[in-house]
Order: structure tokens, then sequence, then C-alpha cells
């Protein structure tokens, strides 16, 4: 039914396929591939968020892990980056299984406590084994190396992001449009409806939480990759807020909702440097702005209003 | 040996009182809403900065309490009206996500205005440790652990003895019958956000002198009071104090018997497990979603 | 032996007893009917045996097989179904998407084939598609077939759920209240709808306040009152038996 919803993934991949060419110089570069890792988690997010209904607040955590062991495992045991991102992926996901399974018998509440509980200790665990992870001052990660070809330029970290966030996109509106997208749905719309119609609701709330960890894990890796550099600040709770804030003000339960909150949100420390101290401020007021005045976020706002035009 | 143990004990307790207020407040606004109020921790730090700038400016003990509780009290009514309030009824979601957006707002003005200094407070009346076989406590912990009886007392005496406390329990549990005997349940929130903003101050202003303070310290707090609530099974008063107590405990024996780098990631090991394994806590009662 | 058979099923909220020492058996193929006052545990019971409520004690067999304890989504997949009496619609998705979600168990639901968009996945679900508005047109709602589901009446939305309990191809179908809050017009539909659907061959149970189509339909009425069964027999035994007549007027103690 629905084509016209992959209308945008054909804007998204002429848009991905110019910006390189008119972007002025590096800077915006720079700025445009970590918009696109923070997009590509952001939807991985908001699958669980938006879509199933369910919180995380401890997200960063998993980037973090993804990470360190990118960051790590290279580094003191001579790994190879692939080898060593998938590794932190599947410690990842079955972190996230392992942690949901009990979780989300519960209801908000527990999960939003669970999963922030988890970001801390993971965040902790990352501060204090320094001898690994250089304790609070971080440390270098080597360079990303895939069949023998060092990704080291920015241009060329583009294109395997912005692939990356085009395969993302592709995927998630699929899953959104399927048995098992209807399935998560429809948890969120009524959970005992869900349930009288055979839904495993359980089975199908630890599915997208492990696949959206699996998704933050690979992105924290290449996201350490990409800066070269890590320190436990890029896995704590004040980033985890970041990540929810990205889903909310772009839209729950849309995709290209999420891309807009990643991008206006990634933006918005450049544009607040100058306010020294008022970014907090800033992303508080975001939020609760959003959550009262705009509950449904920018995207679903904005395309609701343009329909009703469509109608009259 | 025992010295040694006590020690744990005496700072466990300590800083399980604070513990045990930021539970309470927790534990008072999910009963009046179902809303579980993220920027608790904001009001730990509140009191306790604000303590730190009224002495600073030369008040009086009592005065500088006073308006260190108030003030607070009047944030949290605020975050109730403007936030809350107009989403009535929404999603868990969003109001996790305002409440975690208020904290936010007043962490962020805090350090704009104050500064990312640590600061303390003089302790209530002076520093001289009292010995007690072989360890050492502290006045100040005396205050701490009196004034949080008090006002556990209180709280027991205002819900079961008066009719504005009957009138809050009544709501809690049934929020419609409560409108249908003519309770003013907007009043209900309205005091729920108040006084839990207030016990959390309290607590805030009580621990500066002994842990000092600063523009971030809220939301460890926030969190440990957190999972001291989720630990006495939510919405449990007494549930709430013996949590803190608990959280407070384990945290000081943990930092002095395992490791005190991970002191603050034991609450949390603590609430996962307690999740797993008795998702109620520990006195949380059995209740079936109605359909 | 009957499809489904309830021994001594009692539920308890705290003080509350919402449902005591319940007893009965359905045969298949057959409409039954819960009848009796509010608060008299329909609901409750309707929920004990869909696996919303475990009960505190009692004892429910479908096939033969006992079934208390086991969780709706394994209820479901033995072949029962439900609409609930207050509404129980995703407003997150569209009319059909909700009727679609009743076929759940039919579908291939995994997760990586769903991502990749394949083909036959994809046929599989324009075929659902096309039945789903099928069945949206077999319970009158075919206007509906493009609405969401936040911009509908009621009325529709009542027959939405009973859409959505079809789609998954159900032995047993349980209805709460269907003709609830709707107008004399709409009840008529409803009751020839569940005629329909009780002619196709699957057994329904249907809780209902509207006499006339409890009388009409029923092949057997359970009566319940304060949780407790009052009486249980065909439309005649139970129009005549004095507990019934006490309960309704008002005497009962
Ligand atoms: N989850 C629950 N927790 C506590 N009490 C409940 C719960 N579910 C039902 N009850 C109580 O059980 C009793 C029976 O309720 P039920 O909804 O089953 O009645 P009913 O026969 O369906 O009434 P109506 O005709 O009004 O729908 C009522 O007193 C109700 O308050
Ligand atoms: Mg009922």
């Amino acid at each position: 039914m629905n084509k016209r919803i992959y209308y945008g993934l054909y804007g998204l991949i002429v848009i991905l396929l110019v910006l390189p060419f008119v972007v002025p110089n590096n800077f915006y570069l720079d700025l445009a591939v970590r918009m696109a890792i923070n997009a590509i988690i952001v939807i991985g997010l908001n699958l669980l968020i938006g879509f199933a209904g369910q919180i995380s607040l401890g997200h960063a955590g998993f980037l973090g892990i993804g990470a360190y062991a990118s960051a790590v495992l290279p580094m003191h045991f001579g790994w190879h980056p692939v080898t060593a991102m998938l590794t932190g992926a599947l410690a990842s996901a079955l972190l996230a299984a392992l942690v949901a399974k009990p979780i989300f018998k519960l209801k908000g509440h527990y999960l939003a406590m669970a999963t922030l509980g988890l970001g801390i200790i993971i965040n902790i665990a990352l501060r204090n084994e320094a001898q690994w992870t250089g304790g609070p001052d971080g440390m270098p990660v080597l360079p990303m190396a895939l069949f023998g070809f060092e990704i080291g330029s920015d241009r060329q970290w583009y294109w395997v992001v912005a692939a990356l966030l085009v395969l993302t996109v592709w995927g998630s509106l699929n899953l959104i449009d399927s048995p098992f997208g209807r399935a998560l749905r429809a948890l969120h719309g009524s959970e005992v409806a869900s349930q009288v119609v055979g839904v495993n609701v359980a089975r199908y709330k630890v599915s997208i939480f492990v696949l959206s960890a699996f998704s933050a894990s690979i992105m924290g890796s290449i996201s350490a990759h990409y800066i070269g550099f890590i320190s436990p600040n890029f896995a704590d709770f004040f980033h985890s807020i970041e990540l929810v804030t990205m889903v909310v003000i772009g839209g729950m339960a849309s995709v290209y909702g999420s891309i807009v909150g990643a991008v206006l949100l990634t933006a918005l420390p450049q544009a607040l440097a100058t306010f020294e101290g008022w970014e907090t401020v800033a992303f508080g007021a975001i939020l609760m702005l959003c959550m009262i005045f705009m509950p449904r976020g920018l995207v679903p706002t904005l395309a609701a209003r343009f329909s009703k035009g469509d109608d009259k | 040996m025992l010295a040694e143990f006590l020690q744990f004990l005496f700072s466990g307790i300590t800083v399980g009182a604070t513990y045990a207020l930021a539970a309470l407040g927790f534990t008072l606004i999910y009963n009046a809403s179902h809303v579980i109020n993220f920027a608790q921790g904001e009001f730990i730090m509140l009191g306790g900065m604000l303590a730190v700038l009224f002495a600073q400016m030369g008040l009086p003990l009592p005065a500088v309490l006073l308006l260190a509780v108030l003030v607070p009290a009047v944030v949290g009514v605020l975050v109730e009206k403007l936030a809350i309030e107009p989403v009535k009824g929404a999603e868990t979601v969003t109001l996790i996500i305002i409440t975690i957006g208020a904290s936010l707002v007043i962490r962020g003005l805090i350090q704009v205005w104050l500064g990312k200094n640590t600061f303390s407070l003089p302790a209530f009346s002076g520093d001289e440790p009292i010995h007690v076989l072989g360890a050492t406590l502290l006045p100040q912990s005396l205050w701490v652990l009196g004034i949080t009886a008090l006002v556990v007392v209180a709280l027991w005496y205002f819900f079961n003895r008066t009719l504005q406390g009957k009138a809050m329990l009544a709501t809690s549990v049934n929020r419609l019958a409560a409108e249908l005997v003519g309770i003013n349940t907007s009043w209900v929130l309205f005091m729920s956000f108040a006084m839990s903003a207030a016990l959390g101050a309290l607590g805030g202003i009580l621990i500066t002198p002994i842990t000092m303070t600063s523009y971030d310290v809220g939301i460890m707090l926030g969190l440990k009071g957190f999972v001291a609530a989720v630990v006495g099974g939510l919405g449990n008063g007494l549930g709430a104090v013996v949590g803190g107590l608990l959280v407070g405990i384990l945290e000081a024996m943990g930092a002095g018997y395992i490791s005190s780098a991970y002191k603050d990631a034991i609450p949390f090991v603590l609430i996962l497990l307690i999740l797993f394994f008795m998702p109620r806590g520990l006195f949380g009662g059995k209740s079936t979603d109605r359909v | 032996m009957s499809l489904l058979e309830v021994k001594d099923l009692s539920i308890h909220f705290g003080g509350v007893k919402a449902v005591q020492n319940v007893s009965f058996s359905i045969d298949s193929g057959i409409v039954y009917s819960v009848i009796g006052p509010n608060g008299a545990g329909k609901t409750t019971l309707f929920n004990l045996i869909t696996g919303v409520y475990t009960p505190t004690s009692g004892e429910i067999r479908l096939d033969g097989e006992i079934i208390q304890g086991k969780s709706p989504d394994e209820l479901a997949r033995r072949g029962m179904a439900r609409t609930f009496q207050n509404l129980q619609i995703c407003m997150n998705m569209s009319a059909i998407e909700n009727v679609m979600v009743g076929a759940h168990l039919r579908l291939d639901r995994n997760l990586f084939k769903a991502m990749l968009r394949l083909p036959a996945l994809k046929r599989r679900d324009e075929a659902l598609r096309e039945e789903a508005a099928g069945l949206m047109e077999f319970v009158g709602l075919g206007e509906y077939v493009g609405a969401r589901a936040d911009a509908m009446s009621y009325g529709a939305l009542k027959r939405l759920e009973i859409a959505r309990a079809l789609a998954m191809k159900p032995r047993l179908i349980f209805l709460d209240e269907p003709a609830a809050g709707l107008n004399p017009k709409e009840t008529q539909e409803v009751d020839h709808l569940v005629r329909k659907v009780a002619d196709s061959g699957i057994t329904v149970v249907l809780v209902e306040h509207d006499m006339k189509m409890v009388m009409n339909l029923s092949d057997r009425i359970l009566v319940l009152d304060y949780g407790r069964k009052l009486a249980e027999g065909t439309g005649q035994e139970v129009r005549g038996n004095p507990d019934v007549i006490a309960a309704y007027l008002g005497t009962h103690a």
C-alpha cells in the first residue's frame, strides 16, 4: 500500500550523493559524518522507543562497549578491527538480551531503571579499568582497515557511513511494514490486544532491544575509529539522554524523524558554542517543550499538517 | 574488625538516610500520579547548593534550612504545574522524558548560575568526632539520622492521622473514587510535588557537610533514591525508608570490603538483581492490571 | 468431550471475590452466553479463560487439556480469540493493520527476512491485506478499509475488534458486550454478524446485556451474580428460574 513512504529514501540517497560535492570545507563534511552516525543510532533507538513503546536510558553504554572493543582489542591484543567490532556488537547484543529477558516482563519504569543502571555500570567500569581503557582520560583508537585498505580520510568515512545510513533506513522501513513490525507496533498500541492475537510480547521487546543495542555498538565502533580517540564521556548518561532527545524531537515512530532529530541536535552544540554552559538547559527545555506542545515530534506533526492541506 | 565494620555501617546509614528521603519523595509522587519523577535528584542538589549559598550570605542556620527547603519545594510545584499537569494521562515514556527534561533545566541553570565548583557547608554542630567502640561518628551523622527519623514519624502521622494525609492516600489507591467523594486531586498532586521536593532538598542539605556538593550531584543521588524506592517496592513508604538504608549500607560495605572504585555501581547491580529475582521489590504486593 | 470445561474456577483481588467456584462446559459449535448484572464477574471470567488473569484456584480445560496459567499468546495458538469490553484497538496503526495483526500467528515473523523485504514475505503480506479487507467487508466496515483507526467511531471500532479476532481463524471466539453503546440499528447488525460467525463453524461465547439479542442467539446461557453461578441452561430454562428473576429485579439479598 504505502509505497510513498519509500520516496523519502530516494530523496535521502540523492542528498547523500550530492552533499560531499557541495559542502564548502572539511568542517561540514565532518559534521555530516557525525550526523549520519547519530542518525543510524537514533533510528535503532526509535524502533525501540517510538515503535515498540519501550525506553532505554542507557544506550550510550552499548555505544561504549562497541567503541572500547574497537579501541582495546586491536591495541592491546592485536585483533583485526573488524573482528573487534563484531565481537563488541555481539557482546552488546548478548548483554542486552541477558538484561532484557527478565526486565521486559515488567512495565515502563522498571525498564528505564534497568537500562539506566546498566549504562552507569558500564561507564563506571570504563572509567575504572584504566590499565585497559586509559580511565577518565580515554585512549587513542587504531585506524579501521577493510580488505587491506585503511579507511582514513573524512571523505572515505563519509561514503561508508552514508551507505550504512541508506541500508539502515531501508531495513527499518521494511521492518516496520512487516509481520514483525506490526506485532511491535501492536504491542505498543495495546499490549493485551497483541497478546490475545498471539504475540509473544516479551520476545518481541527483547528482540528489538537486542537489535538496537547491536546497531548502537557497531556505530560506537565506527565512531571510535572515525574520531581516532575515545573517552568514557562517550558512554555516559548524558549521551544516552542526548540520543533519546533526538528520537523525541524528530518524532517517535518516524524513521525520517530520527534523521531530522540527529541532524538538528548534532548541529546544536555548534550553534550553542557561544553560550558556554547553556547546552544542558537547552536540551532539557527541548525535551520538555517537545513533549508538551509537540508530543509526536517534528516530522509526524509536519506530515500531518501537510496531508490535512491535501484534503482541502 | 568490629571497629571497621561499625565505621562502614555508620557511613552507610548516614548516606542511606539521604537515599531514604529521596525514595520517600519518589514514592509520594508515584502514588499521587504514577509518575516517576526523574528530577527528584535535582531537588537534593538544589537543597545542598542553596544551603551553601544562603550560609555564605551569612544567614543563621534555621533560616538557611527553611529557605533551602522552601525554594526547592516551590520549584517542585512549578515542575508539576508547568510540565506534568499539561500532559495528564500521557504514556510512561512521555512522562519519563518530561521529568528528565526538567532535571536538565534545573541542573543547567544552577551550573550557569553557581558554576561547576564543589562547595561545602559547615557542620551544624562542630566536627569533633564521637568515638564508638573504636569507630568514629561525625556529629553531623546524628543530625542526618535524627532529622530523618523525625521526618519519617511526621509523615507517618500525616498520612495516618490527618484528613489531608488520608485524602492523599485515598487518591493514590483510586483517583476517580477520591474525586467522587470530593477530594481535590489536583491539590493532592500539588502537595505531593511540594513535599517530595522538600524531602529531597532536606536530605541534600543534611548530607552536604559530610559529602560536599556541586551542580551535578543530583543525578547519582536521585538515581540511588530511585533504586531505594524500587528496592522497597515502588509506592510503599516503609519500603522506601528500609530500601534507602539498605542501599546506603550495602554501598558503604561494598566500598569498604570490595572496591571503593565501584562504590557507585553497587546500587545498580543491586537493582538489577532485585528486578531479576524479586520484580516487585522487597515489600511490593501483587496486583493485576485491569483490562 | 466438551470443547471447553471450567471447574470450580475462582479468582480473588484482595478481598474482592470476582469469580467464585464457577463450573460449566461448552460444546463445540454452539453459541454460549454469559449474562449477569454489572460487576457479576463476566469480563473477569473471560480474562481467566483467555489467560489474561491467572486463577486463584480451579481448572480450565480446552479439548480436555489443562490450560489455566498459560499465557494469552499460547492460548491464541490453540485457537482462542476474543474482543474486549473496553476497546483495545491499536490507535497507532491503520484500521486494516489492526485486522492484519490478527493473522500474526499465520505469518512468517522472521526479523531478518522482514528487514530484507524478501519477495515471498511481501507477497504473503499483500495477500493478507486482501484477506483483511474482505474481513472488514464481512463485519460491515467496507468503507473503512483505507481509514486510520483513530478516525473511526465507537461502533465501528467494536466491529473492527471482531474482524481482528476473525483474522486469527479461531475455533472459539469470546465476544465481550459487542453491542454495548450501539444504537438499535447497529445492534441489529451485530446480532446478524454474530449469527454469521456462528454459522461459519466458530464456537461463540457471548457476554451481552441486550437480552433480546442473547435470547435470540444463544443455545445455552450461564447466569452469574456476585461472582457465583446462579443458573445455567437453555434460554427457556434460565428465563423461568426464580433466582435469575430475583437477581435481575434486584430483590436479591
Ligand atoms: N484487575 C482487577 N483488580 C481488582 N478488581 C478487579 C479486577 N478486575 C475485576 N475486578 C473486580 O471484579 C468484579 C467483577 O468485575 P467484572 O468486570 O468481571 O464484571 P462484569 O460482570 O464484566 O461487569 P460489567 O457488566 O459491568 O462489565 C468487580 O467488582 C471488579 O471491580
Ligand atoms: Mg464486563
